[in-house]
């Protein structure tokens, strides 16, 4: 029962540079407030022993999660990372709830937060949802995903695992293939490696990645074969078929032909390629069990750190709320 | 109605006079006598005993404004807006006609339903309504309504507004069959297909944010077919409003080849841009979309140089409690009759890009004379619709002071200059600020 274990006297001090009381997206962050996001979360990650132990930074606060779109990993994750820091926290649902019975989702968000709670972390299918709420609600408001805008503890926690291994994101390749088009942990990524020095490639077939984005200054790849020997990180991201209309590829055989990271595909790559995926994975669409399962996928790590970046966030928002 | 009616008689003096119906572009006065516009410049010596007079000095007096698609929502959508607070609205805009369009429930695509909007019309006593009956029964896009009873009850146009007639064979028979009646259809021109469910503009700022994106292509190619149809049939056909470069550039072709089409676009799409989504704000959920700066930049162009017609209000009021969901769940839908005048003036005539004159050929003798209704001029004989306005009065639009009972506005907060000071439907003073 290690994780009940609770130290006493935590030593980690407040970075001078965080002042936001809201984590809505990483777009609007600057490089600097991404670096204290993941200087922070491994500064936690060791406190708490690898996210397994308990310490009481954050006690007497309390955490609602507030969803209004399915997720398993990140929910819990949110409540992990809150419980290791000593919070309380609230659980809410669309299904059964007042949603379902005509609420508006701010009408709801107000509620939860008249029970008095210090963050809402929020999903939604809709991209902005965290903005609104952030201009309604006196807590902190932490995005856990609004539609295929942004998911910025996605980001964090790929950057964070990235940098673990590679000691720094400035100068990597990393290249995003997939679903770009409905993917929040793409634009995530894109906006916070850019920041951090990144060369980012977005690939995948021309109607999941728009040519927009080499106006915004990205590089953009169809044939994953192509750009493969040049990069230090693959991020495959899952097909969203949820969010599609209509299939915009003939055939998910055909799609894991020409963008699966398989076997072959391992021997072109570089000798120290880091595989990610945000998960969750479809075996045998965007990779492959030997690859997923391979010396070079990171994938369980980046779930690890999935909670100390929500420490952290947790933390510097509650910090910078009481300075307020 | 025992009494002797009252004769009135009122002097409008030393205002600017601007009417592109008679290219009277220069200060002067103006007589009104039983609500009939009866001389430009008489000498006090013509004047009648006991005339008023109103003071114009310093300000435009116009025509009063016509706009060809006004949602009203009654019946069936009181909570957005009703014939009375959208008359009202209209009158606070400047605008003395309105066309209401046909998307009410039920919608208007019966006879009765034509009288019911006029009767409710008549007393509201605001703008002068004119109906738009439905182009389809129960606006299906399948069948065609019965026109020519709608026509008889007093249609003055056709249009399954805000939807596009999704069917080309039932587009192109109601063309045909209309010119019986010599009444014009109104489509707003866009694909579903295309269209895809999106909801703001299909560019830089959807791809950023994660938004559905309306592609330009889903409006483009609906209006190629628009025109095309058109010119088989020799229909009179009214395109929009329309929002992207790529419909201008079909419209400008076709005028040039001698097609009869007019064309209509928004002031939000002459005035903001896809930029301001970035707040998530649904106030921004409009429609047409609030497209990227390139298409503003030419829709201004084409209002200008007259390839566009019409500036059309594109009142689509919508409850608050619709509006503050949301950018998915909100609908479209803005409040626009209460700024459009000011937001011309100060987006497109005080940065130079049109003229008064332009400005009110564009707001109210070209709508006029599309939907073949009497106003947009102030030619001796007609009725005394005109408006006196301040064109450098500043203030700060906040929807919440809107007659109209939906108070989200794509311009709130911003300030605009120019002001409507009086508004005059047959010679009677409806709406005056003191």
């Amino acid at each position: 029962m290690s994780s009940l274990h609770i130290e006493t006297t935590p030593s980690i001090e407040f970075p001078k540079g965080w002042k936001r009381r809201h984590l809505l997206d990483l777009e609007s962050l600057t490089a600097e407030e991404i670096t204290i996001l993941l200087d922070t979360a491994q500064k936690l990650k060791s406190l708490t022993n690898n996210c397994k132990t308990k310490v009481p930074l954050l006690t007497g606060k309390t955490c609602a999660n507030l969803f209004f779109e399915n997720s398993t990993r990140t929910r819990n994750s949110f409540s992990l990372a809150a419980k290791r820091l000593g919070a309380d926290t609230v659980e809410f649902s669309s299904s059964g709830s007042s949603v379902a019975k005509g609420e508006t989702f701010v009408d709801t968000a107000k509620t939860i937060e008249a029970m008095g709670v210090d963050w809402v972390v929020t999903r939604h299918s809709t991209p902005g949802t965290p903005h609104l709420l952030s201009r309604e609600l006196g807590c902190s408001v932490l995005n856990a995903g609004d539609g295929p805008h942004d998911h910025p503890t996605q980001g964090l926690l790929d950057m964070l695992t990235i940098r673990q291994h590679r000691g720094s994101i400035k100068g990597l390749t990393v290249a995003l293939v997939g679903d770009i088009a409905h993917s929040r942990t793409a634009r995530s990524n894109i906006w916070g490696l850019s920041k951090l020095g990144a060369h980012v490639i977005i690939c995948g077939p021309p109607t999941l990645v728009s040519p927009r984005w080499t106006e915004l200054g990205f590089e953009v790849a169809h044939h994953l074969d192509d750009i493969l020997p040049r990069c230090d990180v693959l991020n495959l991201l899952r097909i969203q078929f949820e969010r599609q209309k209509a299939r915009p590829f003939p055939s998910v055989h055909e799609y894991a032909a020409l963008y699966a990271m398989n076997g072959e595909r391992m021997k072109k790559a570089k000798n120290d390629i880091l595989i990610m995926a945000p998960g969750p994975i479809n075996r045998g669409v965007e990779i492959t069990p030997e690859v997923a399962d391979g010396p070079h996928s990171v994938i369980l790590e980046q779930v690890n750190n999935g909670i100390a970046v929500r420490m952290a966030a947790l933390w510097l928002l509650a910090g910078a709320q009481q300075s307020n | 109605m025992t009494q002797e009616p009252r004769r009135s008689r009122l002097l409008v003096e030393n205002g600017h006079l601007i009417d592109p119906s008679q290219q009277l572009d220069r200060i002067g006065r103006i007589l009104v006598v039983d609500g009939v516009i009866t001389a430009i410049d008489p000498s006090d010596g013509d004047l009648p005993p006991e005339t008023e007079r109103v003071d114009a000095k310093n300000h435009v007096v116009a025509p009063g404004l016509v706009d060809l698609g006004v949602e009203m929502r009654e019946p069936g959508f009181e909570e957005d807006e009703t014939i009375h607070s959208g008359g009202l609205a209209a009158l606070a805009g400047g605008y003395t006609t309105v066309l209401c369009t046909s998307n009410t429930a039920p919608c208007i695509d019966s006879p009765g339903a034509v009288e019911f909007v006029r009767q409710k019309a008549a007393r509201a006593a605001g703008a002068r309504v004119h109906v738009i009956g439905c182009l389809s029964k129960n606006r299906e896009g399948e069948q065609m309504a019965e026109l020519g009873l709608l026509a008889e009850a007093g249609a003055v146009a056709f249009s399954d507004a805000p939807r596009s007639v999704p069917n080309d064979a039932l587009l192109k028979r109601a063309l045909d069959y209309c010119r019986m009646f010599n009444l014009p259809i109104f489509d707003r021109p866009e694909v579903p297909d295309l269209a895809n469910q999106g909801i703001v503009h299909d560019g830089q700022t959807a791809l950023i944010l994660g938004l559905k994106g309306l592609p330009t292509e889903a409006e483009d190619l609906a209006v190629a077919r628009d025109v095309r149809l058109a010119e088989a049939t020799g229909g009179r056909l009214h395109v929009g409003p329309v929002s992207t470069m790529g419909a201008v550039d079909m419209i400008r072709r076709v005028k040039s080849r001698g097609i009869k089409v007019s064309a209509s676009v928004c002031p939000h799409n002459l005035c903001l841009s896809d930029k301001e989504l970035r707040s998530f704000d649904a106030r921004f959920k409009v429609h047409p979309p609030l497209r990227s700066e390139r298409h503003v930049e030419m829709l201004q162009q084409a209002v200008a140089d007259g390839t566009i017609d019409v500036i059309q209000s594109g009142h689509m009021p919508r409850s608050r409690e619709k509006k503050m969901n949301d950018l998915d769940l909100s609908p479209f839908g803005a409040a626009t009759l209460e700024t459009t005048l000011a937001s011309i003036n100060t987006y497109l005539i005080q940065t130079g890009v049109m003229n008064w004159s332009a400005a009110v050929d564009r707001l109210s003798t070209a709508p006029a004379r599309i939907a073949g209704i009497p106003g947009g001029t102030l030619q001796v004989g007609a009725n005394a619709d005109l408006i006196i306005i301040d064109p450098h009065k500043k203030w700060t639009v906040d929807g919440n002071q809107f007659l109209s009972r939906c108070n989200s506005s794509p311009l709130d907060g911003k300030e605009l200059a120019g002001q409507v000071l009086m508004t005059m439907v047959g010679g009677e003073t409806r709406y005056k600020v003191h």
